[in-house]
């Protein structure tokens, strides 16, 4: 490998020059006329309309909405799965009672919970925030079963022997060992949120990047479809980025090596 | 004290028979284990195992692989309980883990998101010493295990036989009565191995500590111990006492030397007639001399 690539900038290069590509690809695609405009619509177009949704201040407020149902589900779902999923661990008697009841609820696709929920508890905030957190509880929970469990057996002997309390193991070994695989469980949280919230809101919302998306489509608005789509991938984008800035600094003593 | 749980022993050779005599930090008194599988046969893991271990003493278990060497620490550390017989601290049952007993694993058994540092003063941490005081008893520690300069550095960082060093620090800095080691050079090549169980004598004679460490290299038992105990394979027992009466300090040239030769023999001929269970009183009692 050249020694460009081997630093970050040159990566971080190569990352922006696919970007292009893409764009370049797409380009090419709306230029070839293959596809009428409302099916392919320009980039420039889609950026101005951008500019548009910016300017008269709706893209922000549509952005916030999505952002504080992602937030308060990850909350909500990720909460009950720590919970939860310590309670399992420990607990193999509890893991067999209702495990299979989770296993069920997760089998069930999300979109066909969705609409029962807001007949529950209405097309506002808290029927979002509960598909938000159904969605983020599963693979949390998992995660956090396979964390505590994982945690050596010998490190618990060795708490015994220094005559730990329970609290004591709990802090000093069992949330720092199981913490490497509960935090890849918040990351694949983090994106499924965003899908969780798009779902709520193309049930019934009047906010919202998904709402942007439902709305701009019964006006054949393709462009305005398009500006929401990628918001939603900036907004998932931007939440895993955060998780990953997260699990650096719990997790810094990974970045030691010999 | 002298029958305990009807077992006797008429010599006296294990077990003396008036422990107020001499120093006994740990007393096992007919140890017995049984593990019982689902479905499958249960399996007499230790049988009458008795043995004493004084105060300060240095003393090695040797046998086969499979005799329940692993168990028998387990019961001692207060780890799993027995089915027979009690071990004693102190003159008092060991019925739960405790501080005042030590452990040293085969591995090292580091928390690796903490510094060498952090993972020596764990004991410390535990029972509420302030920072400083663990800090400057840590950083001793780590010197003298031959660490020093590796304070703030991961245990991913360390090789095989520096974690080991590590491990045996935060062993010692709780100041155990007795330190119970299971094979804790077991991992690492035979030159490491070598030169680690030196510095750990270094560190016990500063420490007056008791060890009573298993393994089955032979020739190590005899340049650590004052005492090897042979077991028989399962189930276990103590069949064999040998004292080891090369002088202190243990050098590594001893290691080559006749005398070490000639009792690793006897230790190894000792193993080698484990399989026969010898009665309490036919128990050789090999070079009973002053230790």
């Amino acid at each position: 490998m050249p020694p460009l690539l081997n630093r970050r900038r040159g990566r971080a290069l190569l990352t922006a020059l696919f970007g292009l590509l893409l764009l370049l690809v797409w380009e090419g695609l709306y230029r070839s006329a293959l596809y009428p405009p409302f099916i392919v619509p320009a980039p420039a177009e889609v950026f101005a309309r951008f500019l548009t949704i910016v300017a008269d201040g709706s893209l922000w407020g549509h952005l916030l909405v999505t952002l504080q149902e992602v937030l308060l589900g990850l909350l909500v779902g990720g909460t009950a799965a720590l919970l939860l999923g310590y309670l399992i661990a420990r607990s193999p008697l509890l893991g067999q009672v209702v495990m299979p009841y989770l296993v069920a609820l997760q089998a069930i696709p999300i979109v066909a919970i969705a609409p029962l929920l807001v007949i529950w508890f209405g097309s506002g905030l808290t029927s979002k925030v509960l598909i938000c957190a159904l969605i983020v509880f599963f693979p949390m929970l998992i995660n956090t079963i396979i964390g505590v469990r994982s945690v050596p057996a010998e490190l618990h002997d060795l708490m015994r022997a220094l005559e730990a309390t329970r609290w004591q193991t709990f802090r000093h070994l069992e949330v720092p060992a199981a913490l490497p695989v509960v935090m890849g469980g918040l990351k694949i949280g983090a994106t499924l949120a965003v899908i969780g919230a798009v779902v709520g809101e193309f049930v019934s919302a009047r906010a919202g990047l998904g709402f942007l998306v439902n709305s701009a489509r019964s006006t054949f608005d393709t462009p305005r479809m398009v500006v929401g789509v990628f918001m939603l991938a900036a907004l998932a984008l931007g939440l895993y980025g955060l998780m990953v800035l997260l699990e650096r600094r719990l997790l810094a003593w990974q970045r030691h090596r010999r | 004290m002298s029958a305990v749980n009807g077992l006797s022993d008429p010599t006296g050779a294990l077990y003396p028979a008036n422990p107020m005599q001499v120093d006994l930090v740990l007393q096992v008194q007919g140890l017995g284990r049984v593990f019982s599988g689902n479905g499958s046969p249960p399996v007499t893991a230790l049988e009458g195992v008795h043995f004493a271990v004084r105060r300060g003493s240095f003393v090695v278990l040797v046998g086969p692989s499979g005799c329940g060497k692993t168990t028998l620490l387990r019961l001692l550390a207060g780890l799993d309980r027995p089915d027979r017989g009690q071990a004693l601290l102190d003159g008092e049952p060991i019925r739960q883990p405790q501080r005042r007993i030590g452990l040293i694993f085969q591995q090292a058994n580091l928390m690796p998101w903490r510094t060498i540092r952090a993972n020596v003063a764990l004991p410390l941490e535990l029972i509420g010493v302030p920072a400083g005081e663990r800090r400057a008893q840590a950083d001793r520690l780590i010197e003298q295990v031959g660490l020093a300069g590796f304070e703030d550095a991961y245990p991913v960082e360390l090789s095989g036989g520096m974690a080991q060093r590590v491990a045996i620090a935060r062993a010692l800095i709780a100041r155990p009565e007795v330190l119970l080691m299971d094979e804790p050079f077991a991992a690492l090549d035979a030159l490491t191995r070598e030169r680690l169980s030196l510095d750990l004598l270094r560190v016990w004679a500063t420490r007056e500590q008791t060890i009573l460490m298993v393994t089955h290299n032979i020739a190590e038992a005899v340049l650590l111990a004052d005492e090897v105990l042979v077991m028989s394979a399962r189930p276990g027992r103590i069949v064999a006492r040998v004292a080891v009466t090369l002088p202190r300090p243990r050098r590594q040239d001893m290691l080559y030397s006749a005398e070490l030769g000639r009792l690793s023999g006897q230790v190894r001929s000792a193993i080698e007639d484990g399989g026969v269970i010898l009665a309490q009183d036919d128990m050789p009692e090999v070079n009973r001399g002053v230790i």
